[in-house]
């Protein structure tokens, strides 16, 4: 038996749940979403990332019908959303400011969902009373929303949008006010909801890790486009641009021009300094401008000169971050770049043998980082 | 001590321009009527020292109360005056929600505009502006005028002098304070709420009825109270715009007070009016402080 591989964006027979086509959506003349096409399959955990005021909200909201396109169709399922209503979309939205019924009980507030749609009151408080403890609610359930913590106003919002079971879910920083311990238990039960139920989810979140931890795929926006939609893996590993990768966890960045040399390619960046090799599958022009990434945990850093690296520089450790695990050292080099690199503490600190403003060498191989054009 | 200013303040004026009025009011209830000025007995007469007391004391009684009883005008009068303010109180929130409404839904910048104009009647008198409904309610009126010019009526309607017009009057002079604490609920609703609501798939109207008006509830509450207080002792609609069918107790009181010159009988009508108004007036009381609560 062979393992199955979650991948139906790679299936060209796959029908997408929700397409957009040349979606635009403009308030007044500001575009917040400038003519985006993309494709989300079914039972996808979507994770959309982004800095503030890039669109995501505003992409969910057309999804949920609470905004219609200025341009351009969405497709749930095959059907065109232009004209269906937002009460009756099999979509449930959580949203960013959670808006619960000021007036209603926790419980209520979970129970209005399904009680909407005329359900037997016994079906309806089995299932309020399940989503309670999903959220860990279940103390609360009386309490009115302004009685309760904003982490446990943000479960409650989560429990009313997943009580009705719906086919797509939207979820806006759904986890944002929790903190790390509940904000991980809780993307477990999300993803194990998602197991369970085979519901699709759009997930936004500020949170890379997050995104990483529970995304099937993660879009990175920019000013209402989506610059690269990859795997999680594929987004931290092979990303498109330096926008990408450097939104994504932490990076070094050695801008230069291209020089092709067989299936390598090297990157002259300053007089005077050995050019850094790299290999691509990307022509790349000679002469032309490249940028070369890579991540600091792929950079070695030692006393003595390393013997059989493909990439070695020689300069001065500026500054070290010591966060536990990992430390980061800032190592200087003779043209004024600063360069990341990251050792796992596998030594006691007291034992540490690189200190500031000692001279070492950072080494990479060839095939570390990853040249990108823009 | 700051406290204790702060607490004495309101209480001061309570008792200056509630109880000490109230008390006044009260001791004409108990009195006689004479032919004098002013025109009650007994008086309190403090030279005569401890006996004019105790005779002042001992010539109150409650003779005026069960005169009231005695004669059916005045049972009547309290109960029509109720109808009157219910059903009155009743139009006004049917005409002020859907105007409250609208102004809370306008766009941010209309808002104090439209604020501003559901103040602006009150800038020109009271009577100023029942008299000009006398002018447009008659028989020779501008709305007769304007109807019988359509073609809708082919002899002129009689609104003026019946309960038609007092309700009018009173929905009209009436409607800003309804309007106020209901649009002051409504401006303050979260609009992502009905987005929730439609979500969870109520339709637009069930989102209205589900959130809005449950949110709205204080307003309401607070606007017919505003309403329906002031109307039940009403004088000046009824007399001027109402007929002599119109029966309200503050027409009754204005009567006996002025025409009759029965104060006797005309304080113990207003006693009974204030103890009826109480009970309103503690239940709004409740609701408001209830809303502090929930508020927290
Ligand atoms: N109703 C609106 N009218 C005008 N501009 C709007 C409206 N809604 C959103 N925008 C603008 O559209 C852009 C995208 O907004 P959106 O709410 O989608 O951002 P976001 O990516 O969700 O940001 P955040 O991470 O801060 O929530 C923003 O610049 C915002 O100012
Ligand atoms: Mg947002």
């Amino acid at each position: 038996m062979t393992q199955h591989v979650f991948a139906p964006w790679n299936d060209p027979g796959e029908k997408p749940l929700i397409q957009f086509r040349n979606v635009t959506k403009r308030f007044g003349d500001f575009t917040a979403i400038d003519d985006l096409t993309q494709d989300i399959y079914e039972k996808e955990f979507f994770a959309l990332l982004g800095p503030s005021g890039c669109g995501k909200t505003t992409m969910m909201r057309m999804l949920a019908g609470f905004e219609r396109p200025s341009s351009g169709q969405i497709f749930i399922a095959g059907q065109d959303m232009a004209r269906i209503p937002p009460n009756k979309r099999a979509v449930n939205m959580m949203f960013q400011s959670y808006a619960l019924f000021p007036h209603l009980s926790v419980w209520d507030n979970i129970a209005f969902g399904l009680k909407r749609e005329g359900k037997d009151k016994d079906i309806i408080a089995a299932r309020v009373e399940e989503m309670l403890r999903l959220t860990r609610l279940t103390k609360f359930a009386k309490r009115k929303p302004h009685q309760i913590s904003g982490g446990q106003r943000q479960r409650v919002a989560l429990a009313r949008s997943l009580a009705k079971a719906p086919k797509l879910l939207l979820l806006d920083e759904p986890l944002g006010a929790l903190d790390k311990k509940l904000r991980q238990d809780t993307q477990f039960e999300l993803m194990d909801i998602q197991e369970k139920t085979g519901t699709t989810f759009v997930i936004v979140t500020h949170d890379q890790e997050e995104a990483m931890t529970v995304a099937s795929r993660v879009a990175v926006m920019d000013e209402g486009r989506i610059i690269q939609v990859a795997t999680p893996a594929q987004i931290y590993e092979a990303p498109n641009s330096v926008y990408v990768a450097d939104f994504i966890g932490d990076v070094n960045i050695i801008s230069g021009r291209a020089k092709p040399t067989g299936d390598k390619v090297v990157t002259q960046w300053a007089e005077g300094q050995p050019d850094i090799i790299g290999t691509t599958t990307t022509e790349f022009d000679p002469g032309q401008e490249i940028h070369f990434a890579i991540r600091p945990e792929k950079v070695a850093i030692s006393t003595e000169e390393p013997q059989d690296a493909a990439n070695k520089l020689q300069g001065k450790v500026l500054d070290i971050a010591y966060l536990g695990n990992i430390s980061t050292y800032h190592v200087e080099l003779p043209t004024g770049h600063v360069i990341k690199a990251q050792t796992a503490n596998t030594r006691r600190l007291s034992r540490r043998q690189i200190t500031w403003e000692d001279p070492v060498w950072i080494s990479f191989t060839d095939t570390a980082g990853v040249l990108l054009e823009r | 001590m700051r406290r204790f200013i702060l607490i004495a303040v309101p209480y001061l004026w309570l008792v200056a321009l509630f109880l000490i009025p109230f008390v006044i009011v009260l001791k004409i209830s108990l009195s006689d009527v004479a032919l004098a000025r002013p025109p009650y007995f007994p008086q309190l007469d403090l030279s005569a020292g401890w006996e004019g007391l105790t005779s002042f004391f001992s010539a109150l009684d409650f003779e005026n109360f069960w005169f009231l009883t005695t004669d059916d005008l005045y049972w009547k009068a309290y109960l029509s005056s109720l109808q009157i303010a219910l059903t009155s109180t009743v139009m006004t929130l049917l005409v002020g929600y859907p105007i409250a409404y609208a102004m809370a839904r306008a766009a941010p910048e209309w808002r104090p505009t439209l604020l501003m104009l559901v103040i602006l009647p009150f800038w020109t008198s009271f009577l100023i502006r029942v008299y000009a409904w006398m002018g447009i309610l008659s028989n020779e009126g501008l709305l007769n005028q304007f109807l019988l010019w359509l073609g809708v009526i082919n002899e002129p309607l009689t609104i003026l002098n019946t309960n038609i017009a007092v309700y009018i009057g009173i929905v009209y002079t009436y409607l800003p304070f309804m309007i106020l604490p209901i649009y002051s609920a409504l401006e303050r609703m979260d609009d992502s709420l009905l987005e929730a609501a439609e979500d969870l798939g109520c339709s637009r109207l069930s989102a209205f009825w589900l959130v809005t008006v449950p949110l709205s509830k204080n307003g309401i509450i607070a606007g017919c109270f505003l309403v329906f207080i002031p109307t039940i002792g009403e004088f000046v609609i009824p007399s001027l715009l109402g007929g002599s069918g119109t029966l309200m107790i503050g027409k009754v009181l204005w009567e006996e007070f002025f025409s009759n010159r029965d104060w006797p009988v005309a304080s113990a009508v207003a006693v009974i009016l204030l103890l009826i108004l109480v009970i309103p007036i503690i239940l709004f009381q409740r609701n408001e402080q209830k809303q502090r609560e929930a508020e927290g």
